[in-house]
Parts: structure tokens; sequence; C-alpha cells
């Protein structure tokens, strides 16, 4: 027969401060976890939210990002004129021509200055980015030097109020919208004229990329191996949602770091549990020895202890997640290893984060409670109830 | 018997519970130790003095534009400036895209490189035959060896931001204190495989002939292109370096967050320790007051104990600190770990003061409630 876990429960609340002190140390361990799976959550978030299944991205062959592509705009026609492209407010092929840049702009708290995409789009560039919604003043005029700029652009970066002008270039550009693209990797970026934009950096004739709209997702497939096969292009056609996908190993780092502090942090934790289970046992000498002869068995003795050690992490896990809780949604930036320019994105804590966090939890009250459980499942009786 | 020997003694008479409080501080302070050799590599440690006389000379608004081949003559004309090698990152791939076959590769100039990196030592028979193949390549030998490269050898990198593959054969092997996870091959090679790039470089490294320049030449390079259609940005090679971990986030935020979970981890280990300890000698404290113990004795005893404990944990911490880090550079090149990190004595005697001043504070409360505890409740006490 097993031992009723109220007796555990008892037992836990009998002695609080230890209880307490124990909880607490685990739950800084799980709230340095889930910082750290929330980094990684969000920023793979940002990533996988920002494609469109539909849109096809176009890159000189053979380049893995934006930044480092650049085709010659001759080509540009002949890409408009592919069929399966859908078309746009207008009647025309949706499609866009862009060109992406990376300029250094200053933090606003001082911290330095980073490096962030400035993207060149024409006219259908807005309509191919359904995501991004304008929450203030407008979208930027075809041939003025106009940027509308993301809403964590504003809030991160200074000289960058509607109504400010921005450096970059060949002078200087007015800010007159900002515009919300719903936590994905535009979220990071300024957009404004692709002709002004390449002309500063003296640029025209050429491309960085171009963004094609696909009727349908079969036809998206068709027009990216079109793209691609075409021998005379010279292009490479990708998705643009298996573009981002791609880009979430800008959270390398991050994880790598992460499971090294949480991995470190999990060891102590697990040796103070063990201390406290211990002490737990050798306090209840007599009342182990009572409980074997009433009549528990060995086994029920061991499961008792491993439970009380995993209601204890468990404890310990509530209050990390509950520690944890204010920080969800603080946006941060971290530099994107593609790009090499700032992707912001804030942190996340899904229930799958949670459900991690109670599993590292239990793993450390499991591990740290065995050992004790054993010990007091092996105690001899006649000694323990002369003790 | 001596308060110390007493201490000792009380300290290792529960071995088990000391020997856990023990391992679980040292964890701790072992992660302690990691994160602040991570902060002083980054923000203290003072670069070689060749290394403070250097100037990275880059596009203003950023890396990724090229600046024209004649800025290299123009900066050679700035008084002070005795050197200027071109350097272009290539950023190929070599074996795959992970992470841990990550190693900078850099497009320069043979003839005048190494006046400006006087750091890196090369022999001269070496230097030679990598100036005089144009598809040679200069390799550091913590790289040669993590691939088992030797002179001689032939390798391909292939393209990404260049379209194009490098075949290179390593022809000189340096060595550079700190080592460093970077290979050197000849521009010239780059530009006539990309008619594109041509006369082109990616970042010019300038070599000042005195500290006392320094300044004034930055300044002077940077007012030089002012009114040129792409003007730079000229710093000090840590300032740049800087730059690049600046912009993985907010570091300074991430490791301090780190160290406060991390110490007050410690604080409710120990305290909770000295907690059970003083809660299982109830009986015995009075008695030793009875003895004529003072209450003063008897709370140095207490905390003398949980500092001792604290301390022979931080001191194991270190001591495991020490090839965990040596381990982290070899394996986690790439991630932006510095090389040249590594357990210095005064990061050591920062953890280990850190692990004294815990111990003192988090033995003080259970000490002090030891010390006030009557006689009477004392021995009355069933424990």
């Amino acid at each position: 027969m097993a031992i009723p876990i109220s007796y555990n429960v008892r037992n836990l609340v009998l002695r609080k401060g230890l209880t307490l002190m124990t909880a607490l140390g685990i739950a800084l361990t799980v709230t340095t976890a889930i910082f750290l799976m929330a980094l990684i959550t969000g920023l793979n978030t940002a990533f996988v939210s920002s494609g469109n299944p539909l849109n096809v991205l176009v890159l000189r062959k053979g380049s893995e990002a934006e930044l480092s592509g650049g085709f010659d705009a001759s080509l540009y026609p002949t890409l408009k004129t592919l069929p399966g492209i859908a078309k746009d407010s207008h009647g025309e092929p949706m499609t866009s021509g862009e060109w992406v840049v990376v300029i250094i702009l200053p933090r606003k708290d001082g911290t330095g200055e980073v490096n962030v995409t400035v993207r060149g789009m024409m006219p259908d560039g807005l309509e191919l980015r359904p995501g991004a919604k304008l929450v203030e003043g407008r979208w930027f005029q075809t041939g003025q030097r106009e940027v509308v700029v993301s809403r964590s652009i504003r809030d991160r970066f200074s000289h960058a109020n509607i109504g400010d002008t921005m450096e970059f270039g060949k002078g200087s550009w007015k800010v007159v919208g900002v515009f919300d693209a719903g936590g994905s990797a535009y979220e990071s970026e300024v957009w404004g004229d692709v002709n002004q934009m390449a002309s500063d950096f003296d640029r025209q004739g050429g491309y960085s990329s171009a963004y094609l709209r696909a009727t349908d997702p079969i036809s998206a497939e068709a027009l990216k191996n079109r793209v691609s096969d075409d021998q005379r292009l010279k292009l490479e056609g990708v998705l643009e949602t298996d573009y981002y996908a791609k880009q979430t190993s800008s959270g390398a780092p991050i994880k790598v770091i992460g499971i090294v502090v949480a991995f470190i942090m999990a060891i102590g934790s697990i040796f103070a549990a063990m201390n406290t289970m211990y002490a737990a046992v050798a306090y209840r000498g007599r009342e182990i020895a009572t409980l074997r002869v009433i009549g528990f068995s060995r086994p029920a003795i061991l499961t008792s202890f491993v439970l009380e050690s995993l209601l204890l992490a468990l404890l310990g896990a509530a209050a990390g997640i509950l520690l944890m809780l204010p920080f969800n949604g603080m946006e941060t930036g971290t530099s994107n290893a593609v790009t090499f320019s700032e992707v912001v994105f804030a942190l996340r804590i899904t229930w799958t984060v949670a459900a991690y966090a109670i599993a590292f939890a239990l793993i450390m009250g499991f591990v740290g409670g065995l050992a004790p459980a054993w010990h007091a499942a092996r105690q001899n009786i006649l000694n323990a109830l002369r003790g | 018997m001596t308060l110390g020997s007493f201490v000792v003694r009380n300290t290792f008479r529960n071995k088990r519970r000391s020997v856990l409080t023990m391992i679980s501080i040292s964890f701790s302070l072992l992660l302690l130790t990691l994160m602040i050799c991570i902060w002083r590599s980054f923000y203290v440690d003072q670069v070689a003095p060749e290394a403070s006389r250097r100037l990275i000379i880059r596009d203003r608004v950023s890396l990724a534009f090229f600046l024209p081949a004649f800025y290299r003559d123009k900066i050679r004309s700035v008084q002070g400036v005795s050197a200027v090698a071109p350097l272009t990152w290539f950023g190929g791939r070599y074996i795959d895209d992970r992470p841990e076959h990550f190693f900078a590769q850099l497009g320069t100039d043979p003839d005048e490189y190494l006046k400006v990196a006087s750091d890196k030592i090369v022999p001269p028979d070496q230097l030679k035959a990598w100036q005089q193949d144009r598809a040679g390549a200069l390799v550091d030998i913590t790289l040669a060896k993590k691939y088992g490269w030797k002179i001689g050898d032939r390798i391909t990198l292939q393209q990404n931001i260049f379209p194009t593959n490098l075949d290179l054969t390593i022809r000189a092997i340096y060595h550079r204190d700190p080592p460093q996870n970077a290979l050197y091959f000849n521009a010239k090679y780059l530009e006539e495989a990309v008619p594109w790039f041509k006369g082109q470089a990616g970042w010019y490294a300038a070599q000042i002939d005195s500290p006392d320049s320094v300044s004034r030449a930055s300044h002077e390079i940077d007012d030089m292109f002012r009114n040129s259609p792409l003007q730079t940005k000229t710093e000090s090679e840590r300032a740049f370096q800087l730059g690049f971990v600046a912009s993985l986030g907010n570091i300074k935020a991430f490791i301090l967050g780190i160290c406060g979970a991390v110490v007050f981890t410690i604080m409710l280990v120990s305290a909770n320790t000295m907690a059970m300890s003083v809660r299982s000698r109830t009986r015995e404290v009075a008695v030793l007051k009875t003895l004529g113990f003072t209450r003063r004795s008897v709370l140095s005893m207490f905390v003398g104990e949980s500092v001792a404990l604290a301390v022979t944990g931080g001191v194991l911490g270190v001591l495991i600190a020490i090839p965990v880090i040596w381990l982290m550079t070899r394996s986690f090149i790439g991630l932006g770990i510095p090389l040249a990190m590594k357990v210095t004595a005064p990061a050591a005697a920062l953890s280990l003061t850190a692990s004294l001043t815990l111990g003192l504070v988090s033995g003080y409360l259970p000490a002090f409630n030891a010390s006030r505890m009557s006689i009477v409740d004392g021995l009355r006490h069933i424990g």
C-alpha cells in the first residue's frame, strides 16, 4: 500500500523554512532556464512568423542572404512576367525589386551603436507584406526621401520618431510613419523607396533581392523552381518562409550559453535538494521505522520520499514561473547571424516553455531525492526505533 | 582547543551535509567565476601594446560596404601611420554551416599585413612562400591543429558573400598569444575571381608609430574622408571588437542577471545548511554556554563554520572553472568567446571574496539565533 501524499504535504508544511529555502533555490535555477528558453522562443517566433508562404524571394545564385545578394536590374522585367504571379490592387503582377543595406544607429540608452537593416522597396512591397500595419503617420511616398520605421526601432533608437530626420546614405531621411510588424523579423527594419535608396548608395541598376507573390501554394513552389532552373537568370528562388526559418541559427550562441548555464545551476540545485531531503530523512528516522512496522513496504517508503522531493521541486517550478511572468513580452535585440544587423524580438513564455521548466525542475527533484529516499527505505527498523 | 580547530571539527562532523553543501556552492561559484572571466575578457582586460596602436578604418555606415583601394595610400599619408593593410571578410563555408566550423577568413596584402599585425609570429621562409603564392594561405596554429592542416595542404572555402570558391594552399602558420581563429589569404586572388570586387577592401588596419599619435591620427583619417561619398569610421581595434560583442545584445545585463541569481542561490543553500546545523546542535550550544562560552564566541563559531564551508566550496569552484574555461574556449569557437579567456588571479580572488562574503552573510542569522538562545530552553530541547 502506498503512503498518502497528504503525509508528504504536511511534512513540507511543518518544516516551512527549510521547504521554502530549498524551493526558492530551485526556483532561481528554473528562472534562469525559463529566461533563456523564452529568449530562444521569442527569437524563433520572430523568424517563423516573418515569412509569407506565398512569397518567393529571389536572390543571386549562391548567396544566402539579401545583404550578400545583388543582381542586375535588367533581370527584373523577366521576373515580373513569370507565370503564376498574383495581381496587385492595380491589376499588375505583385512583385517588388528591393535594396537592402545595413546602417548604424545609436541606441537610445547610450549603450553604443547597432546595425539596423534598411529596406528600399517598390510600392508593391507593402502589399506583399500584409502583416505590417501602420500604427502612426503614413507610409513613405515613391520618389521622396521618406522612411517608415518599425515600432521597436522607434522605441529603441534615438532620432526615430515621426518628424525626426535620420542620417544615412548621402543625406537625411524624414521619418513619416511607424509600423507594427507583429513580432516578425521586419520588426527590426526601416523601409523606404527603392530608387531613392539605391541612388544614395550608388547602386542604381541593381537589386539585392526581389519578392514575387504567387497565386497559391502550388504555384509558389513552381515559381521558385522556375526562377532557380532558368540558366539565363543565374538567380535562385526561395520561399520566404524557408528563408527566415534558416535564420533561426542566430539563436545558436544563446542556446549554447543557456544550456551550459542551466546545466551548472541545475547541478548546484540538485545537491541542495539532496541536502534538504537527507535532513528530512534524518529527522524522521523513528517515523519511517514506525511506518515500516505498521506494514508499509520499502518501495512505498522510497516512493513517498521521492514524491516529497518532486513536490518540493514542483513548488520551486511554480515560484520560478511566477517570478519570470512579468518579463513576458519584454523586448530585446541580438545580432542576426545572416544579415549582421540587429533583430528585435520579445521574450515569450509559452506553455511549452512552462512545461519544459516544470520538467526541468522535476528532474532536479527526482535526482536530488532518489539517494535520500533510498537511504530512508534501507534503514534498519530496530536501530531507527531505538535511535 | 582553539576556536579554529573547533570550527573545523564541527564543519566536518556531519560529513554528508557538509560535502553536499560544498558541492552545491562550488557549482554556483563555478558559474560565478565563468561570468567574471567573460566579463573581464570583454570589458576589463587590456590589449597588447601593439594592438592599442592599431586602428581599424571602415565605412561609416556599415561593414557591408567596401572602401576603395585608393583610400589605402591616403591613409598612409597621414602622419604617424607606419603601415596600412586592407582586410576583407570572405565569410565562406568550410565543411558545413555548423557554428563549430566557423572561423574568420580574411583577404589581405601579404606584403604588408604582418607589419600591421606585428604580434603574429611567422617563420621568415614560410612568410616568403605565402607572399610568393597568390593562392596561398596563412593560418593560426590553433586552427591548423584543429583541422590537422600542414604546410602544403590544399583546402577549399565555399562561396557565400562572394560568388566564388577559394582553392587555397597552406603556405604559412603563425603563432600569436592569445591564439586566434583566423585564416588570411591574398586579396588579389579574390579580386581576380570576382571582377566587381576589384580595387576595393572591406576595411583597413593601420599601425601607428607611437601611442601618443593614435587619437590624432584617427581623427585626421576621418576628417580626410568627411566629404567623400564614402565616409569612414576609425576606431581602435578593441573598440571595433567590442562593437561585435555589443551587437550580440545586452551582454552586461545578461551576465549581471546570472550573477545575481547565482549569488542568491548560494545564500539560500548556505543559510539552509547553517540553519540545519544549528537546529541539530541546540542542546550542545546550551551546554557550551553553561560551560562559560560567551554569546560572541558561539556566534563566531557558527559564522566561522559557514565561512569555512563557503570558502572551501569557492576554492573547489574556481578549480573546476580552470578546465571548464579551457574546454569552452576550444569547443565553442565561433560563438564569440575569446580564445584568450582564462581564470586569472584577480578573477579567482574576486570569486573567493564573493564566497567569503556570502558565507559571512548567510551564516549570520542562524548563528545569531543560536547565540541568543536561552540555556534553559536549549537544555530542554528534544532534537
